[in-house]
């Protein structure tokens, strides 16, 4: 027998309150690894896409449409080197699912976006055909879609000219990314804009929700961001001008603010499971005063018996913490693979460590009052059952 | 049974309920041989226990010295008052006190844990303790599934396992029928004469105190002989 063994062995006299127990912990930590990994997604923002793009909104919202009459002046600007625009379309899929779906101009944001990869080709197909549709990897692939077939898709936002909801569009091009994070979102749908122009029923023309202004080598983001915004004041089409990342933040966080919620989730869990874990620690040491008296009596220290507590709160604690969290990355690769990808629910290392931290807090939360209290025991009124 | 193993002098505790201010011991004076096996008596609330405690170490005295083995304990701290009871004496309750959750070897190898011994050595140890209490048979068997007077056996292995001069019981046969209680203190005497162990008790039973070699009286917090 170790000292490991021992508090193993205690830690399940009472089998079915530990096993209890120990679900709560799991429970809480499979929460927390996924609204972690919710959180980051939804946080991240992209840092691999940089500070060399800039997006300009509406001042109000980006649901507000831009005049697509600011191209050539968003292009006057010194360390502007490419303008391209992007619509939000409201693409759906079959019934009910949902793409992430823009009407564009291809060529511009061909140049705009060079870490897209696909053929000349099929970049050329795209330019020179009205109903053409190009498609990420992950969505291609996700729906079995191959170049050269008829993709009929609805739109929640804009209905044809006809009154009809259902949009049909020739798949002329499948893209990748230039690396591992960009091939993450090929995710995305592209459509002409000229045809988004003349087709649409409600008339909407010339307008977009967004410009994304490539920035030459060593240009001033901030400067030529408050530019914009100074150029469009006090116009009917106020700006808002903002890095890549930010936007892609503000976008997301259109849902609310993730990360608040999140926190509060979080803590809701585990202020729970702090009650929970404790109480058992608690109720644990309290049902074992007389042994641990025993403890003391044999020559065990003040300290070893402090010890011995911690660690059975420790024990319980990580064994809970670490299958939970294994649990959420098998759950998140689980949601991956079923979304096709589209949703990246991943453990990384952060949410990791966070939950690492997690562990060795909520075990000193849980296990410092009961540890120190049978530290203080004293071994004649222990005994005596004072 | 020349040098004195256990030497109290002067002995006073004084217990603090509240307010209030209990005086157990008055000046208490007290040798015992190394070698002898004594048996306290008394009635209730007489001191027994609370002698018993300051001799093993377990609390100290308001007042007094107590010298075991040579080492004057009632100015040790806390931390080496632990460290010597786990290297010195060996404890044997009423009722048993054994930790349910380990099996009989499990319970005598935990005074080895204090030690530096491998897990070999501490095996062989737990093997040969549960030899002398006649137990070998029940090694692997948790508190539950032993009777009183087994559970009893498991406690002294595990007073013994340390190999310590000293041990200290109280009342060890009180919860256990007349049969049983005579095989325990039969024990008792065994390793006092056999072993050499100094062994005090603390008992009700004049037949348990039988087995001792001497009988000391307390009254009142103080030695029968002693007050006369």
């Amino acid at each position: 027998m170790t000292r490991t063994g021992f508090v193993v062995a205690n830690l399940f006299r009472k089998r079915v309150r530990t096993i209890l127990t120990l679900l709560s912990v799991i429970m809480a930590f499979l929460l927390f690894g996924l609204l972690q990994s919710v959180n980051s997604v939804f946080s991240s923002g992209a840092d691999f896409v940089g500070a060399t793009r800039l997006f300009v909104q509406a001042r109000v919202s980006f649901t507000t449409s831009l005049p697509l009459s600011m191209v050539p002046k968003l292009e006057a600007i010194p360390g502007v080197t490419h303008v391209a625009y992007q619509q939000w379309f409201g693409g759906v899929w079959q019934t009910n699912t949902p793409l992430i779906m823009f009407t564009l101009d291809p060529q511009r944001y061909h140049d705009v976006y060079p870490e897209w990869k696909m053929p000349e080709a099929q970049w050329q197909a795209f330019e020179q055909t009205r109903t053409g549709l190009i498609v990420g990897r992950q969505l291609a692939n996700q729906y079995g879609w191959k170049v050269g077939q008829k993709i009929p898709i609805s739109s929640n936002i804009w209905p044809q000219k006809n009154g009809s909801k259902a949009w049909a569009f020739d798949l002329v091009g499948i893209f990748d990314g230039k690396d591992e994070d960009w091939q993450k979102r090929t995710n995305l749908a592209f459509i002409q804009q000229d045809y988004f122009d003349e087709a649409n029923q409600f008339g909407i023309k010339g307008r977009t929700n967004f410009f994304i202004l490539k920035l030459a080598e060593g240009a001033n983001a901030e400067a030529i961001s408050r530019t914009v915004d100074a150029m469009f004041e006090n116009s009917p089409d106020e700006t808002k001008t903002q890095t890549e990342k930010d936007f892609n933040i503000s976008f997301v966080k259109q849902i609310g603010d993730i990360g608040l919620m999140v926190r509060w989730i979080l803590f809701a869990v585990f202020f729970t499971l702090l009650l929970v874990v404790g109480n058992t620690m608690a109720q644990s040491v309290r049902e074992r005063i007389p042994e641990l008296a025993v403890l003391k009596t044999l020559g065990f220290s003040d300290g070893s018996i402090f010890g011995f507590v911690l660690a059975e709160a420790f024990a319980l604690v990580l064994a809970g913490g670490l299958v939970g969290l294994v649990l959420a990355s098998l759950a998140g690769a689980l949601v991956e693979k079923a979304t096709g990808g589209q949703f990246l629910l991943e453990l990384d290392a952060s949410v990791w460590l966070l939950g690492v931290a997690a562990i060795v807090l909520m075990s000193l939360a849980v296990g410092l009052l009961p540890a120190l209290r049978a530290r203080r025991l004293e071994i004649v009124d222990a005994l005596a059952g004072r | 049974m020349s040098e004195p193993m256990v030497q109290v002098h002067n002995v006073t505790k004084v217990y603090e309920r509240g307010k209030q201010k209990i005086e157990v011991l008055h000046g208490l004076t007290l040798e015992i041989p190394q070698g002898d096996f004594v048996a306290l008596m008394g009635p209730s609330g007489s001191g027994k226990t609370t002698l018993l405690n300051l001799i093993g170490g377990l609390d100290k005295p308001t007042a007094g010295e107590i010298t075991v083995g040579g080492q004057r304990i009632d100015q040790l701290g806390s931390g080496q008052l632990a460290n010597w009871r786990a290297h010195n004496v060996g404890f044997v309750f009423q009722f048993y006190n054994l930790m349910p959750v380990l099996t009989a070897e499990g319970n005598v190898e935990l005074p080895l844990l204090l030690t530096k011994l491998s897990g070999a050595q501490r095996r062989k140890n737990v093997a040969v303790a549960l030899e002398v209490v006649g137990l070998s048979d029940r090694a692997k068997h948790k508190p539950r599934e032993l009777s009183g007077g087994q559970e009893q056996r498991v406690a002294i292995a595990r007073a013994l396992v340390s190999d310590p001069q000293l041990l200290v019981c109280d009342e060890p046969t009180g919860d256990l029928d007349r049969k049983t209680a005579d095989e325990i203190l039969g024990l008792l005497q065994v390793l006092n004469r056999e072993h050499g162990k100094t062994i005090v008790i603390v008992t009700h039973d004049p037949k348990a105190a039988e087995f001792a070699r001497r009988t000391l009286h307390l009254e009142k917090g103080q030695l029968l002989e002693q007050a006369a």
